[in-house]
């Protein structure tokens, strides 16, 4: 996938390992996909998938945590926009942007905003202002050419009667309008559109994807938008990339995209007794576990789909089943795993404070069954051990080690415990 | 229908009348231990009580007859002129426009013949008393006009205007202003006393120094907003301030600098000696020559400061301050460095400060720390607010008040016959400014001229109402 990404030359941002956290939060997690030049590339998700994370990111209004940007104009100058200042990425890459609730000038009017949005070029027609001062013509003819342009999109986007009035007077639907066309005046490359549609009643909404494609075909700039309105994604874009919980779990074009069962499941959501169970989950286990545990649901969730639309493709099924395999010993056990549970009953293993359900099921993967054994860890197997939870001092700041003893040493009193299913 | 008019009317007085009424009686509540009685000691040291009726009933007659020509005559002509406001055609608002221009040109000419205009009616005013033309007499009876009101509100339009493109154009609340003014002041009194450079030369120096120092300022507010911002540059001034006073060896502390030079026509030095202005044009000796020139002088800085404002108002860079005013997140989206956007904004503010600072050295001949206290970046601010933020002739209007006003306020001696010999009204020049602030404010939040000039118009130049502009976040 990443090599694909790299050697193909027609891209003109390319997003590789891209990841974003804010603290403890993963916004974007290893996120890889590619925007064809001349291309709308759609991406969509549920709300919080991370999308608008990923915009500031290519915009340089986030530094991203971990990856690659690559933005490649078409003169063949590339750009490392994670490298970047925000407006050095609009100055030099080529990059626009919009925003999800609008960002106009509202006390300036149309027309000023259209101007403004040609500050780099006016500024140095006027010679850092200092020619135009003194009234050089250079100034005055670079004016009125950026008048004519900014003429050029009012009347592209049908406000050429109100370019007088300030920007804060205009209806909603306009005001998305001319935040495209501001961005159009910075000659971009890539225009990243934040829903564009939101807020848009049908018609509007039909417009805006006129718009949107006269400006692919007749400027040449490729597009990214974010969009909730399915209508406006599947119509005008050419490939769609499906973002949950900030991983990409969907690329292709609209109509292979609408058939993924993942993006179903993504969509339709899982049902309300599963997400009351997921949050049981996670607040036994405590919230590093989330992703395990929406890992386990999504699965279900894909099997219940192809159970019930069996025509859809089966790629993702096979991974899913493929997954739990069997109690073989994984890699990067500690010292005294043992390949199956002696006696054949393992111990309950959330009886200590601090282990899960979910922890449960990997350290019986990683072939720990037993109080005896957790009691028995030396701290190299506590290391072991906290690779694969993906924990920090966890184990030894709960005394698991501790506890384990004293209920192994229980269970040996009462050899047949009682096995509750709850952590406490 | 008339009869109906008529006997609203009536109603509106009785209304009136039982208002001022009422109002008297809270204000005779109110004042009636606070003025009414006033404890004294008397010689032998006892505690005397002394009782002023007189007082208390002019403060309490003030409030209700004040509060019977609120509710009588203005409240219902406000009304009125509302309703005649929404009735009113485009066209006659087309002529609000022109009448606009014709008013700023007849202000505009009216500066420029200011002295002549102040000489021109003492010298008929003393025609008038004695019967016999001096044209002499009103020169020297117009030394007090042209200084104390013509200089003096100059110099606070200028800075006005100066502060103006930091404040109203870019949004960045600047609380400690009056350095810059320091630094120019400064700038001129050291270096003409210790090297004798010109004031024409020093003039350019002075607000290149403060400029400089608009930037040093700049960098670390760079990341402030709002609240943070106007702290920070509060506290900038008053570091500007303390270093004036402590740094004895260089700025003689708080004893100032004295004996400043004074600025030359063209070399022209306005002396009484053989060589001086007035024996050069043959006229009689006076100090009149030197504050006539200043007035020009001044009023020449301001103008120069208002057509730059103007100009780059329609450059790119006046146009980046005030969309950075507006939203900085959305500028930095267009490509727009808000890094150097913002700092030039200070130094080009902080410029037109320092040439201002340099004029008042030269005109005072003296500065002291004591010139630039917290208090002038206040009053400098309240008028670019009163004003309304980025409007050129609001600004110079709230000048003309405010300045003009607190001179005012110290000819009116016949306020002594009600309020008692030693009342001494220019003592009362705050509570005038905060009167002024708290009416314009109720009265127009914008400022006296809210409403914001496009910089550039596809159609026709349609004025932005204050609703839609934004005050910029610091």
């Amino acid at each position: 996938m990443v090599s694909e990404v790299r050697n193909n030359p027609s891209a003109v941002l390319r997003v590789e390992h891209l990841s974003m956290k804010f603290g403890g939060l993963i916004a974007i997690n290893d996120l890889n996909f590619e925007a064809k030049r001349g291309d709308i590339t759609a991406l969509i998700g549920p709300n919080g998938a991370g999308k608008t994370t990923v915009f500031n990111c290519i915009t340089g209004f986030y530094k991203p945590t971990e990856g690659m940007l690559t933005m490649t104009r078409q003169n063949g100058e590339e750009y490392l926009l994670e490298r970047m200042a925000d407006f050095v990425i609009t100055k030099k890459a080529k990059v626009a942007r919009t925003f999800q609730n609008i960002r106009l000038f509202s006390g300036l009017t149309v027309l000023e905003n259209l101007l403004v949005a040609q500050h780099n070029p006016l500024m140095l027609s006027s010679g850092y202002t200092i020619l135009g001062l003194l009234g050089f013509p250079t100034y005055k003819k670079a004016a009125a050419d950026a008048i004519e342009k900014a003429r050029f999109w009012l009347q592209k986007i049908n406000l050429i009667d109100r370019a007088d009035d300030p920007a804060g007077d205009l209806p909603y639907g306009a005001q998305r309008r001319l935040e495209i066309a501001r961005a159009m005046c910075t000659d971009p490359e890539l225009l990243c559109l934040d829903e564009p549609a939101a807020g848009l009643n049908a018609r509007e909404s039909a417009e805006l994807n006129q718009l949107l494609l006269s400006i692919r075909d007749e400027t040449g700039t490729s597009i990214i938008l974010i969009e909730h309105d399915m209508s406006v994604v599947m119509e005008i874009s050419d490939h769609v990339v499906v973002l949950e919980y900030g991983t990409k779990i969907s690329d292709g074009t609209p109509a292979s995209v609408k058939n993924d069962p993942k993006v179903i499941a993504a969509y339709l959501g899982v049902e309300d007794e599963e997400v009351v169970e997921l949050i049981e989950h996670a607040a036994a286990t405590g919230a590093d576990d989330i992703t395990a545990a929406v890992d386990l649901l999504s699965t279900e969730a894909i099997q219940e789909i192809t159970e019930t639309h069996p025509e859809a493709p089966a790629a993702a099924t096979a991974e899913a089943a493929a997954k739990p395999a069997g109690p073989a010993i994984k890699a990067g056990a500690t010292a005294n795993a043992l390949a199956a549970p002696r006696g054949g009953t393992p111990d309950n293993l959330t009886l200590i404070k601090g282990i899960g359900p979910v922890n449960e099921r990997r350290l019986n993967e990683h072939g720990i069954f037993h109080f005896d054994q957790i009691a028995a860890w030396k701290k190299a197997d506590v290391i072991a051990a906290e690779a694969y939870l993906a924990f920090d001092g966890r184990i030894a700041r709960e005394d698991w080690i501790g506890q384990a003893k004293k209920l192994a040493k229980e269970s040996q009193g009462k050899p047949a415990a009682k096995k509750t299913g709850g952590a406490k | 229908m008339a009869d109906i008019q008529s006997s609203g009317q009536d109603s509106v007085y009785v209304k009136a009348a039982r208002e001022a009424v009422i109002t008297g009686i809270i204000a005779f509540g109110l004042f009636f231990l606070v003025i009414g009685f006033r404890t004294d000691q008397n010689i032998n040291n006892e505690l005397v009580l002394a009782q002023r009726w007189g007082l208390l009933a002019i403060f309490v007659a003030v409030a209700a007859i004040g509060r019977f020509i609120f509710a009588a005559f203005i409240t219902p002509s406000r009304e009125q002129a509302k309703l005649a406001k929404s009735k009113v055609p485009a066209a006659a608002k087309i002529d609000r426009r022109s009448l606009k221009a014709t008013v700023s040109r007849f202000g505009l000419a009216l500066l420029f013949t200011y002295p002549f205009v102040v000489i021109l009616i003492l010298a008929l005013i003393q025609f008038a008393v004695t019967g016999q033309w001096s044209f002499q007499s009103g020169v020297q009876g117009s030394l007090k006009y042209v200084d104390n009101f013509g200089i003096q509100i100059l110099i606070y339009v200028m800075l006005a205007w100066g502060l103006n493109i930091v404040v109203g154009l870019a949004g960045l609340l600047d609380l400690g202003y009056v350095a810059f003014y320091a630094v120019g002041a400064y700038s001129y009194a050291l270096l003409s006393a210790h090297f004798g450079l010109s004031f024409w030369l020093l003039l350019p120096m002075a607000g290149i120094f403060a400029a400089t120092w608009g930037i040093v300022l700049g960098f670390p507010v760079l990341r402030l907003r709002g609240d943070y911002l106007a702290i920070v540059t509060l506290a900038f001034g008053e570091i500007i301030r303390l270093v004036l006073i402590n740094w004895t060896v260089v700025t003689k502390g708080t004893f100032g600098i004295s004996g400043i030079a004074k600025a030359t026509l063209f070399g022209i030095p306005f002396t009484p000696g053989p060589t001086g202005f007035a024996a050069m044009f043959g006229l009689p000796n006076s100090g009149v020559y030197y504050k006539i020139f200043l007035y020009y002088l001044i009023l020449f800085l301001a103008l120069l400061t208002a057509w730059v404002t103007i100009r780059l108002r329609r450059m790119p860079i006046g146009r980046a301050w005030e969309a950075l005013r507006e939203d900085e997140i959305a500028c930095r989206s267009l490509g727009i460095n808000t890094t150097t956007t913002k700092l030039t904004a200070f130094a080009t503010g902080a410029m037109f400060g320092g040439f201002a600072g340099s004029f008042f050295a030269a005109r005072q001949g003296f500065v002291s720390p004591e010139s630039f206290v917290f208090l002038e970046s206040a009053i400098i601010l309240a008028i670019v607010v009163l004003g309304g933020m980025g409007s050129l002739i609001g600004i110079a209007i709230a000048a003309a008040v405010m300045i003009g006003g607190t001179e005012l306020l110290r000819e009116l001696e016949f306020l002594k016959l009600i309020f008692g010999n030693d009342f001494t009204p220019e003592l009362y020049r705050m509570l005038l400014f905060g009167l002024a602030m708290i009416v314009v404010m109720v009265w127009k939040p914008r400022g006296f001229v809210g409403n914001r000039e496009p910089s550039a118009f596809l159609h026709e130049r349609k004025m932005i109402s204050s609703e839609f502009t934004k005050e910029g976040h610091g």
